[in-house]
């Protein structure tokens, strides 16, 4: 996190030398840019901390431990999709599942649709990309998850 | 004002006062979704200022050649191998990755550009991808990455071009 505050602070500086003008302009751009989309994003923290009520960890976990593969990547996709978790969360409870005997390919569909599928984040993504962009994109980003899950199914010996 | 915005007052609203309610009358599933709210804010609002502060930067002195010649219709995969570098450095995920589309599209970057990016930021980030590794092993990092990226790739194309032809234009919040 802290390489961000570096790049920004130097960035703002190199930017004053160059120039005082365009390095207030560039804030102003960036206010207005951020108030625009502040309400979506809003409405998505909102949505975010309904679901992760709705679904705790421990849900999650009962439900991808399923023995019928088929059954458990779809439920995998489905929580994926639906909920948004930091990676310091999402891997460290993978590594748990991983130990309690869920498979691979099970937690390859649940962290990539938690990446690219974003239900929660719709509202933000159709301000920018509009509706019907934002469903193929996401329909799109669905069917990848579930072909990397596959592929990750396959090489580490778990289906066929 | 629009019908959308004000439902949206309205349901941010409701969910004020139920949050209100529910620490007024102890009530705990009331409590659990306000201390969610804080700490996903708080996660977000860490690197929300200095996205837009660079945003703001990117949008000032990067000029709109550099970006259509590096990331435009006649960069060739040259541009998405920029995308994708340029979403391994990315943070957060894909609530940053959209803001940061819209300036590099509204600078001249095409549209299946601009989709590779927004993929490859939700799957290939690198401190992200790194921390994957540590917990399910580096076997399954390669294999996802492998697979995931050609596949960003090749949709991002077919999604640009099919958009392109249609004129579809990406809007600023409108």
């Amino acid at each position: 996190m802290y390489y961000l505050y570096i790049a920004t602070g130097l960035a703002i500086l190199a930017s004053l030398i160059a120039s005082r003008k365009k390095t207030l302009q560039a804030l102003k751009v960036a206010a207005r840019r951020f108030l625009k989309i502040l309400p979506a994003f809003l409405v998505m923290l909102i949505l975010v901390s309904i679901v992760l009520f709705l679904v705790p960890d421990k849900v999650i976990s009962d439900y991808l431990g399923n023995n019928n593969t088929f059954f458990a990547v779809l439920i995998a996709s489905l929580f994926g999709s639906i909920t948004l978790m930091p990676g310091f969360i999402v891997f460290p409870l993978c590594g748990i599942l991983l130990e309690k005997g869920v498979q691979y390919t099970v937690l390859a569909a649940f962290t990539t649709t938690l990446m690219m599928v974003g239900v929660l984040t719709y509202p933000i993504e159709k301000e920018y990309f509009g509706v019907k962009v934002t469903i193929i994109r996401n329909a799109i980003s669905l069917l990848i998850a579930l072909v990397i899950a596959a592929m990750i199914g396959i090489f580490f010996g778990e289906i066929f | 004002m629009k019908r959308s915005s004000i439902i949206r007052i309205a349901l941010i609203s409701a969910y004020a006062v139920f949050l209100a309610v529910s620490w007024i009358s102890g009530f705990n599933p009331g409590k659990e979704i306000s201390h969610n709210f804080a700490s996903f804010s708080m996660d977000m609002f860490k690197i929300l200022p200095c996205a837009f502060i660079l945003i703001g930067l990117f949008e000032v002195w990067v000029k709109r050649k550099t970006v259509e010649k590096h990331l435009g219709e006649r960069s060739g995969i040259r541009g998405y191998i920029w995308a994708i570098l340029l979403a391994g450095t990315t943070v957060g995920g894909l609530y940053i990755a959209f803001p940061i589309a819209y300036s590099l599209y509204s600078k001249g970057a095409k549209l299946s550009v601009i989709f590779t990016y927004v993929g490859a930021a939700a799957i290939c980030r690198v401190p992200m991808a790194i921390f994957e590794a540590s917990f399910l092993g580096i076997k399954f990092t390669v294999i996802r990455l492998l697979v995931s990226i050609p596949l960003v790739i090749v949709t991002s194309i077919l999604l640009g071009n099919y958009l392109t032809k249609r004129n579809y234009k990406i809007t600023a919040g409108k």
